[in-house]
């Protein structure tokens, strides 16, 4: 099949050994995800050529399934947008509509579903990008809860946010995906033991749905919000109690994740000076010139950026007023989210705000790309699961209904998820 | 507001090399989003911090090491089992 | 200005690798010095990107060990953070380190001052951090300037232990650090017979002058040497009108001095902030139930009470956990004449030789048997340092060393009774008039002479005492 999206880098495919409930599963792997011996880019200049000597925690999982892992995806470089236009490899374009972006920056991975070359792919998110190009491109995207999927081996950009996410056809084939990465990894210190069993079952009578008003304020598409609102009377009559809550810490929600996400990506991204891996730095140079160069070079406009920001939040004099202060709104958006789950069993409202945007349309204006996140960042922010189902057309492309529950409550959200997805 | 030679001291922090015909771009969208960012300001920072996660370690136990072609495999013209870099002197 | 008027304030930042069987974040063997560059590496001590930390609980076990014996306070909640900078040994362009909550805070150290009288210097601070690869190899003009870098250092845990800028001179600098490797020694948590295992940062001030760091000193010794030289240097700046500015200095070893670090290496913003794949700690209730064993100051007093020797013996074989082990092995045959060997004599002639005290170690029974010979006046004093050499050096050089009875036998040096000698005196009496013309005007020593002559001649094996007895026989006093 050839890639007319443009969604691989690397179409290399590996078998693994194991057998088990992915036998013969070709599965797309997002390239920010170490594949051993796989070339493993993050969509970026600084790591062509970068071959890992080991497997990501989710890949060694996928192997001893035995998944086919199916090609490397394109990406934002290294989940740096919300369009997968920041490509070192070019931009994917959406199968639904090659004159529009797939979305980002699991954006790969979302084409190859999308556009049929596979079933399952997984993404990462990080403030959307599994479940934005999820809705974009009409397939299923779970963003897991912190901590239930081992981080080892995905390459970061801000690891207090990121999750490795399913991204697939339809929800029983994301339940089944997650069940294979899910559960505790001793590499990484912050994976929790919540293993999934995988039995999901449509299931949504007698749940309570919060509508958080914020989910469908200004800025919210029409077409999209009556797309959504529709989908929440689907849920409603299948026997949902559908209330009214709000996020008063949302305003919060970008400023918080844009400081925390640039701090440490400035701090991940350090590593690519060339000396181990990557372009060679030259040798000649006292040190810092030669990593200068390595970096000018390798880096794109975007990722510059973000780490210029970064460094800058975290330097001397600057670090209480944005750092410090960002883990406060983190904390006050986390209890907002649990406050609202301790009566609501999930939360529901559009994953984006838009339909996927022209391709071009959104990368002159950073901020105004940032903003595009708005409904998807809280999610990273509180920790919690969200999944992106696609609930109809606005504008003529897909619109993703967004379900998010509670820590640790992915069960409850892909239970709805597939009675939705059985009832439309 | 930040100026230009601010942006330049902070390329600099980060080796990340900024030319002068990128200076004055970056340095206006850098105003932008530190603007944009100013609201965090407005919050009280007080009360510690949650902890999800508290006393994570692992026993003291050797596991293998990868082999030295392994490490050396993606760097540039290895020297002797040495990783070749940059001088310092 | 007189020199009086400089008042010199020193404080430390100990570095010492912890002697963990794994590295702090990951499972590479940290017993790395024998072994070819870049063979103890893995994703996480590469920094290969997607790898990530998980806390060696060992490492934190011994760096509380540390912080009791010091007297250290524990905070409820201890956080791992980076330091970001740029440095090819440096893999992932920052270190994982701690700051604003470390793992201990406060403690104290008790040394001696110059003047031999008991002085506390208090600690800053404890923390806990991994070690960076280490560069070997500098290019030169022919091939270029370049590094070449070697890994398995990389993510060794460290502790490092701030003191307050309390110390006085360059020798309690000294003897602060002497007394710190002694306690981690006790406390078997460091090794520091392992190259390198110790690294000292030191910040020194002359009063009312600006501070000035100087980085990685890598001996006890060193220590010592950079502190005075850059004393000497910064008086002689100010006697001369100049003014110190506040930078950082590295030692040369070799050289002995210190060079001013140029400006771009140093004019750093860490940026630190919280790790973020590491939960934070809270140990403060492991302190509890850490059992310290006999500390040095203990063990010293221990010494005095039990042995009934002298204070600085005490002190000089429990300033190290293995002569002191060795001591109270060897004590049973005298515990006074066995501290004057090996406080006074062995840790010399093994200093003189570069050589390690566990070599000795191994061999007890021998040195006992030297001592016994000693005591028994089986051979005199001299003849047992003679001895005692011969002994070294064939243990120095094959391992198995001859017996000290069997060099006896083989030299001849049995003490023989001081008559035997008479005739040997009298000769040496008559080659020097001068020497007792020195003696009967009331000179003190001039006899020593005499006796050295003696003792030469007859190869140690007459004893000393005797033989200066004889002399004020013969010379009628």
């Amino acid at each position: 099949m050839t890639d007319i999206y443009n969604a691989y880098i690397n179409t290399a495919e590996v078998k693994g050994s194991g057998s088990g409930i992915l036998s013969g599963v070709r599965v797309s792997i997002k390239d920010n995800i170490s594949t051993k011996d796989i070339e493993t880019t993050c969509a970026s200049k600084i790591l062509k050529g970068y071959i890992p000597p080991y497997d990501a925690h989710v890949i060694t999982r996928l192997k001893a399934e035995g998944a086919i892992i199916a090609g490397k995806t394109n990406m934002d470089e290294f989940g740096m947008g919300s369009t997968t236009e920041n490509s070192a490899f070019g931009p994917t374009l959406n199968p639904r509509d090659v004159t529009r972006v797939p979305g980002g920056s699991s954006g790969g991975s979302a084409a190859a579903v999308a556009g049929g070359l596979v079933s399952m792919a997984l993404g990462s998110d990080t403030g959307g990008s599994v479940r934005c190009p999820a809705a974009w491109c009409g397939v299923v995207g779970l963003k897991p809860s912190y901590g239930r999927v081992s981080r080892f081996g995905l390459i970061a950009y801000a690891n207090s946010f990121e999750q490795i996410g399913p991204m697939t056809t339809n929800v029983r084939d994301a339940a089944k995906l997650f069940s294979v990465i899910a559960g505790h990894d001793p590499k990484d210190s912050t994976s929790v033991n919540k293993p999934y069993d995988g039995n999901v079952v449509p299931e949504i009578s007698g749940k309570t749905i919060g509508i958080p008003k914020e989910y469908f304020g200004e800025g919210v598409d029409a077409g999209v919000s009556g797309e959504v609102r529709k989908a929440i009377g689907k849920l409603e009559e299948l026997g949902a109690n559908i209330v009214d809550v709000s996020l008063p810490s949302m305003k919060y929600a970008l400023p918080a994740y844009y400081v925390t996400c640039t701090c440490e990506a400035s701090s991940n991204l350090g590593r690519f000076d060339g000396v181990r891996f990557g372009p060679e730095p030259e040798m000649n140079l006292p040190w810092h010139d030669a990593y200068t160069k390595v970096r000018e070079a390798g880096f794109g406009g975007e990722v510059r950026r973000r780490i210029l920001l970064g460094t800058f939040a975290l330097s001397a004099g600057y670090y209480g007023k944005y750092y410090v202060k960002a883990q406060h709104a983190k904390q006050l958006i986390a209890k907002d989210f649990a406050a609202a789950l301790q009566t609501c069993d999930m939360l529901a409202g559009p994953t984006m705000p838009n339909i996927a945007p022209k391709i071009g349309e959104l990368t002159a204006d950073p901020l105004q790309m940032y903003q595009a996140d708005i409904l998807t960042v809280p999610v990273n922010i509180a920790g919690i699961p969200a999944i992106s189902v696609p609930c109809g057309t606005a504008h003529k492309m897909p619109v993703g209904l967004q379900l998010m529950g509670r820590m640790f409550g992915e069960e409850t959200i892909l239970n709805a998820a597939l009675a939705y997805e059985e009832a439309v | 507001m930040v100026k230009e030679n601010e942006v330049l001291h902070i390329a600099e922090l980060a080796d990340i090399g900024i030319s002068s015909a990128e200076l004055g771009k970056f340095t206006e969208q850098f105003n932008a989003i530190l603007e944009y960012f100013d609201i965090l300001d407005t919050l009280e920072a007080s009360g510690p911090l949650m902890r999800p996660l508290v006393n994570v370690f692992r026993e003291d136990e050797v596991t293998p090491s990868i082999s030295q072609e392994d490490a050396l495999r993606n760097s540039h013209n290895p020297e002797d089992g040495y990783v070749r870099a940059p001088r310092v002197i | 200005m007189a020199d009086e008027d400089f008042t010199v304030i020193i404080g430390l930042e100990v570095h010492c690798q912890l002697d963990t069987a794994s590295k702090l974040f990951c499972g590479c063997s940290a017993d790395f010095r024998a072994d070819a560059p870049n063979t103890h590496v893995c994703p996480v001590c590469l920094g290969l990107p997607g790898a990530m930390p998980v806390l060696n609980k060992k490492a934190i076990e011994y760096a509380l060990k540390v912080a009791k014996a010091l007297n250290c306070r524990i905070p409820e909640e201890g956080e791992f953070c980076r330091k970001n900078y740029f440095y090819p040994d440096l893999v992932k362009a920052y270190q994982i380190t701690m700051g604003d909550n470390p793992l201990a805070l406060g403690g104290y150290i008790e040394i001696e001052d110059d003047a031999g009288n008991p002085k506390v210097v208090n600690l800053t601070r404890i923390h806990v951090e991994e070690d960076p690869g280490r560069l070997v190899h500098m290019g030169n003009k022919e091939r270029g300037h370049y590094t070449l870098v070697d890994y398995n250092r990389s993510g060794i845990p460290l502790i490092e232990m701030v003191t307050e800028p309390e110390l006085s001179s360059p020798k309690e600098a000294r003897r602060l650090l002497n007394k710190l490797r002694a306690t981690l020694e006790y406390l078997d948590v460091f090794d520091p017979e392992k190259e390198g295992s110790i690294r000292v940062d030191a910040n020194i001030s002359i009063k009312g002058h600006e501070r000035v760091e100087i980085k990685n000193i890598s001996s006890y010794k060193g220590v010592e040497k950079a502190l005075t030289f850059e004393i000497t240097r910064q008086k002689n700046l100010i006697r001369r009108g100049g003014t110190i500015s506040r930078e950082t200095r590295h030692f040369q070893e070799g050289k002995g001095t210190t060079t001013s670090a140029r400006s771009k290496e140093v004019a750093n913003d860490y940026r630190y902030f919280p790790e973020p794949d590491l939960p934070v700690i809270r140990v403060s209730d492991w302190v509890e139930k850490i059992a310290l064993p006999e500390l040095p100051d203990a063990r010293r007093d221990r010494f005095m009470s039990q042995y009934g020797i002298a204070v600085n013996h005490a002190r000089t074989l429990t300033g190290d956990l293995h002569l002191a082990e060795f001591y109270e092995l060897a004590a049973p045959v005298g515990a006074q004449i066995t501290a004057s060997w090996v406080a006074d004599i062995l840790i010399g002639e093994l200093n003189y030789r570069d050589m390690p005290l566990s070599k000795v170690t191994s061999h007890a029974d021998q040195f006992k048997e030297l001592v016994i010979l000693v005591r028994d006046k089986t051979i005199t004093d001299k003849a047992g340092v003679d001895v005692l050499r011969v002994w070294l050096d064939s243990l120095h050089e094959n391992g198995s060393p001859e017996s000290p009875a069997a060099i006896v036998a083989r030299l001849g040096l049995i003490r023989e009774a001081g008559e035997s000698f008479r005739g040997i005196v009298e000769k040496i009496l008559a080659k020097n008039p001068q020497a007792i013309a020195d003696h009967k005007a009331g000179k003190k020593g001039a006899l020593n002479f005499i006796v050295g002559q003696v003792m030469k001649e007859t190869k140690g094996k007459s004893d000393p005492r005797e033989i200066h007895a004889m002399i004020a026989e013969i010379l009628g006093e």
